[in-house]
């Protein structure tokens, strides 16, 4: 898995006029002008123009294939990956360039967490590793702090209480939902300033859905949060704001009220309303 | 970073800041590169030692080293001939057992035999593959040599003593004893390749030969074997690479007497057994070289039947194996 | 589809059935065989003083393969001093990074090296250790690393160089079996690629990975023929990694070939202790690779 950072600057092109204005926001914690990424020959997102407002929760919804995941994994350099993948355009991380040509992805990273569709944390490590994991792979050694860390972060995640006597278990051992959570105490144990989280609770139970449901309206008043759903429930009951991305480009972005209640797209009333398709 | 450091989560311990190094990223991966290469160093080393090991015999004998049948330490004259001829004569032998064995077992393995049966019958092929070959050698000796001179040997003279290839006074140490050794050696790497081609073979194929309401065998001879016969040769020439180099068992049993002889009970050598045998007493410089030039017509041998059989079992394997060129 | 048809065509399934089973009893009768002869003449010879004492001059009765034991154990220890590093990392490269092509002849050169003869390899560290030594030339100063003669180094050097394609593409298998799912989390969290890979993605993968060392140090146990080049055969202790070693398998083929009643005795003993070890290895590799799997349904 080569790292190859395929980038040409962004050009300023006349249809970024076209694009959505934007909702506005004081700071926006993430500004994403003319974001193009193609696979090969496949271009997955054209394009594409928001900003990301700081301390807000902002979910991506659409149709698979719609470029929502893709979108989400630029935004901290992971779609890199996959060998062939290209990007053009430009991100802003508070004002920083995250694919100026000095930056490190994996500092990229480290102040954009994400969380995955499938729980995936690490087999072999109990669950007070898997918390840790981040810091220590990062140079950490100081146990107070580590443990001091594990108990906040999993205190965050809402997992404390659940796990706090057995911190030493191999973390498979957790249920489904717990096993979510710990991926989100893990991501958060680096104290990232974006959380990015795609289709988080989608492989859950409806009971494990609202507990990581409430978790999120927990963390946004500390972190800005992206969360890409297809749920569209979901992204009315959590969100402040909603983006709708079809075929590769966004056709709508505002607030969750009025994309929901009063969308001015017809794409986006057909969507929401479920006549899509 | 203004920005960033005035938010108090970025309170940190781990280093923020977004441009760095990635030098232990670059190192690691470069060092793995290298490990990974060290398999072409070994070839080139391999090719390298034997001819620079051989080169007093290569000048002295050239390519008439390849077709002369002398083999006479005393006077340092060396021929491959013979144990060339050893060579391919015991694993024709090897391959003629084995081969049918080998694919009726695999056969059996993967379409016929009760599902209970398949688990521990694929294990002891493996620990059959796992038994060393000086093991096999010891009781080759002394359990099967002696069987075979005093019950197979003469049934086969009685019974095809008009073939020149059963003749002869009977030794038991021979060239067919090498072969049947062989065979042996070379019955479980055979099966179990055969039945990994026979397992990839997909089940929808087989389906559908019984959707037209053939029998089990009819399946299996239509849909599995025809399939997988690419893969089957391929397992069979990767079978005949490890019964050419086979060294241990058949030094044991083979007889070791450099000759040319019509009869298989006849004792003879191969490549592997002559270098094996006679390396000890090598104490000249040409014998010691002319037995490095053994070794590197079996090297020649060895590498291109290798190499030809993996280059047939990859692309049998077809796309999800092989990666995309 | 007519009557008579359909008998021929049940009576030729049948017929098929029995004789491809007959082919497995055939295929599989050897081992029974061989284990069955090894513990009849060798299960005698196998005493204390068969794992205690040095083997006895030639003629006399008695004595032991005690150092051939140690000093397969010592040469399986030299040995994967040098294969495992090298066909672990190779692996990792394969799995991890590369380039589609440059892995494909890394692959194809490694499945070409596991089919060398294993003579051939004995020969080649002859030619390069025990014949002239191994040294550098650095500005001029040659430094010696190993010097001329039958050694445990070279024989511990042939069997490593043997196992490293046999591990490379072990290590390769099982390291792509490891879900890119814990990749990019582990990368997600910023953590450094080179750390996910030997932190995360090969500790996942370790247990394969072990299995793979252990199966080919299982193969390269019972070797011969490179050893007779290289390690040689000692009749009594190695005092030095520079001299001659015994080993079980050599010491089993000079018995073997040998004149006396007591040796052929002794030999047997040898090839079921040292058979007994390989089953061992690869009955305990099964044990592990099942563990494997259950943790990964679960």
């Amino acid at each position: 898995m080569p790292f190859t950072s395929n980038r040409t600057p962004a050009v300023p092109t006349p249809a970024s006029a076209a694009t959505p204005a934007a909702p506005a926001t004081a700071s926006p914690a993430l500004t994403i002008r003319n974001l193009t990424v193609s696979f090969g020959t496949n271009k997955v997102l054209k394009g594409v123009s928001l900003d990301i407002a700081a301390r807000a929760v902002t979910a991506i919804i659409g149709p698979s294939g719609c470029g929502k995941s893709t979108f989400l994994r630029a935004l901290n350099r992971l779609h890199e990956l996959v060998p062939e993948a290209r990007m053009e355009g430009d991100i802003r991380l508070f004002g920083e360039d995250i694919y100026g040509a000095a930056v490190e992805p994996v500092v990229v990273r480290r102040r954009v967490g994400m969380v995955f569709q499938k729980s995936n944390p690490f087999p072999t490590m109990s669950i007070a590793d898997n918390v840790t994991v981040g810091l220590r792979l990062n140079g950490l050694r100081n146990r107070t702090l580590l443990a001091e860390r594990t108990e906040q972060s999993l205190r965050m995640a809402a997992l404390w209480d659940e796990v706090k006597d057995r911190l030493n278990a191999p973390a498979i051992s957790l249920s489904g939902g717990q096993q979510q959570r710990l991926c989100i105490a893990r991501a958060l144990a680096v104290k990232p300033e974006v959380l990015l989280m795609d289709e988080p609770a989608s492989a859950l139970d409806p009971l494990a859905t609202a507990k990581i449901e409430d978790l999120i309206l927990e963390l946004k008043r500390d972190f800005t949060i992206v969360i890409v759903t297809h749920n569209m429930q979901q992204a009315a009951r959590i969100s402040d704001l909603t983006a709708f991305f079809y075929l590769g480009e966004l056709i709508e972005y505002n607030t969750t009220t009025k994309i929901f209640t009063n969308p001015a797209k017809k794409q986006t009333e057909d969507y929401v309303t479920g006549r899509f398709g | 970073m203004a920005m960033a450091e005035s938010d108090p989560n970025v309170a940190g311990t781990i280093p923020r800041a977004l441009a760095g190094r990635r030098f232990g990223d670059r190192a690691f991966k470069w060092f793995t590169l290298l490990m990974a290469l060290t398999v072409f160093v070994l070839i080139v080393l391999i090719g390298c030692e034997l001819a620079d090991g051989s080169h007093l015999a290569l000048r002295q004998f050239g390519w008439r080293f390849l077709v002369s049948s002398e083999w006479d330490p005393v006077s340092e004259q060396f021929g491959a001939l013979p144990f060339v001829f050893g060579t391919l004569v015991s694993s024709a032998i090897g391959l003629i057992i084995a081969v049918p064995l080998s694919i009726a077992t695999a056969v059996y393995l993967t379409e016929l035999a009760p599902q209970w049966l398949r688990q521990p019958l694929t294990i002891f092929i493996e620990l059959l593959a796992a038994v060393p070959s000086v093991i096999l050698g010891l009781w080759g000796i002394f359990v099967m040599v002696p069987w075979l001179r005093v019950h197979l040997f003469p049934w086969l003279k009685g019974a095809f003593g008009f073939l020149p290839l059963f003749q002869g006074p009977i030794y038991g140490l021979s060239m067919l004893a090498g072969g049947i050794i062989i065979a042996i050696m070379v019955l479980p790497i055979i099966t179990s390749m055969s039945r990994e081609i026979l397992r990839s073979v997909p089940g929808l194929q087989r389906e559908a030969a019984y959707a037209l309401g053939a029998t089990r065998w009819e399946v299996t001879r239509i849909a599995v074997l025809s399939y997988a016969k690419k893969g089957l040769f391929g397992a069979v020439i990767l079978g005949l690479g490890r019964a050419l180099g086979e060294t241990m068992a058949v030094t044991m049993v083979i007889g070791n007497n450099t000759q040319i002889a019509a009869s298989l009970f006849a004792p003879g050598n191969t490549l592997a057994s002559a270098i094996a045998n006679q390396f000890a007493e090598a104490t000249g410089d040409v014998y010691l070289s002319a037995l490095f030039e053994l070794g590197l017509v079996l090297l020649g041998v060895t590498v291109l039947v290798n190499a030809f059989a993996q280059l047939i079992l990859k692309t049998f394997a077809g796309p999800s194996v092989t990666p995309q060129n | 589809m007519t009557a008579p048809n359909h008998r021929r065509r049940r009576f030729k399934n049948a017929l098929m059935q029995v004789f491809t089973c007959v082919c497995a009893v055939l295929v599989t009768l050897p081992l029974f065989l061989v284990f069955f002869y090894l513990l009849k003449s060798g299960i005698g010879a196998v005493n204390g003083h068969f794992f205690t004492q040095l083997p006895a001059p030639p003629g006399e009765t008695g004595g032991g393969m005690a150092n051939a034991i140690v000093g397969t154990f010592e040469l399986l220890g030299l040995a994967a001093l040098v294969g495992v590093p090298v066909g672990v990392l190779g692996g990792v490269f394969l799995s991890e990074y590369g380039h589609s092509r440059l892995n494909w002849w890394v692959r194809f050169a490694a499945d070409v090296l596991n089919g060398v003869p294993s003579i051939i390899w004995g020969m080649v560290v002859y030619g390069l250790i025990v014949r002239h030594g191994l040294g550098l030339n650095l500005f001029g100063a040659q430094v010696g690393l190993i010097d001329r003669g039958y050694s445990a180094w070279a024989g511990g050097l042939v069997l490593g160089l043997m196992m490293i394609p046999l591990i490379m593409r072990t290590s390769e298998e099982v390291l792509r079996l490891v879900p890119n799912g814990y990749r990019e989390a582990a990368l997600a969290l910023g953590i450094a690629q080179w750390r996910t890979v030997v932190q995360i993605v090969v500790r996942t993968a370790l247990k394969g990975i072990i299995t793979g060392i252990l199966l080919a140090l299982a193969r390269v146990a019972g070797e011969t023929a490179p050893l007779i080049f290289t390690a040689f055969g000692n009749q009594f202790w190695n005092r030095s990694l520079a001299d001659p070693i015994a080993a079980l398998p050599l010491q089993i083929y000079y018995y073997a070939i040998g004149p006396y009643e007591d040796w052929h005795r002794q030999a047997w003993a040898g090839a079921l202790v040292l058979l007994l070890l390989i089953t061992v290895i690869n009955v305990s590799v099964r044990v592990l690779t099942r563990d494997r799997f259950s943790q990964r349904h679960s």
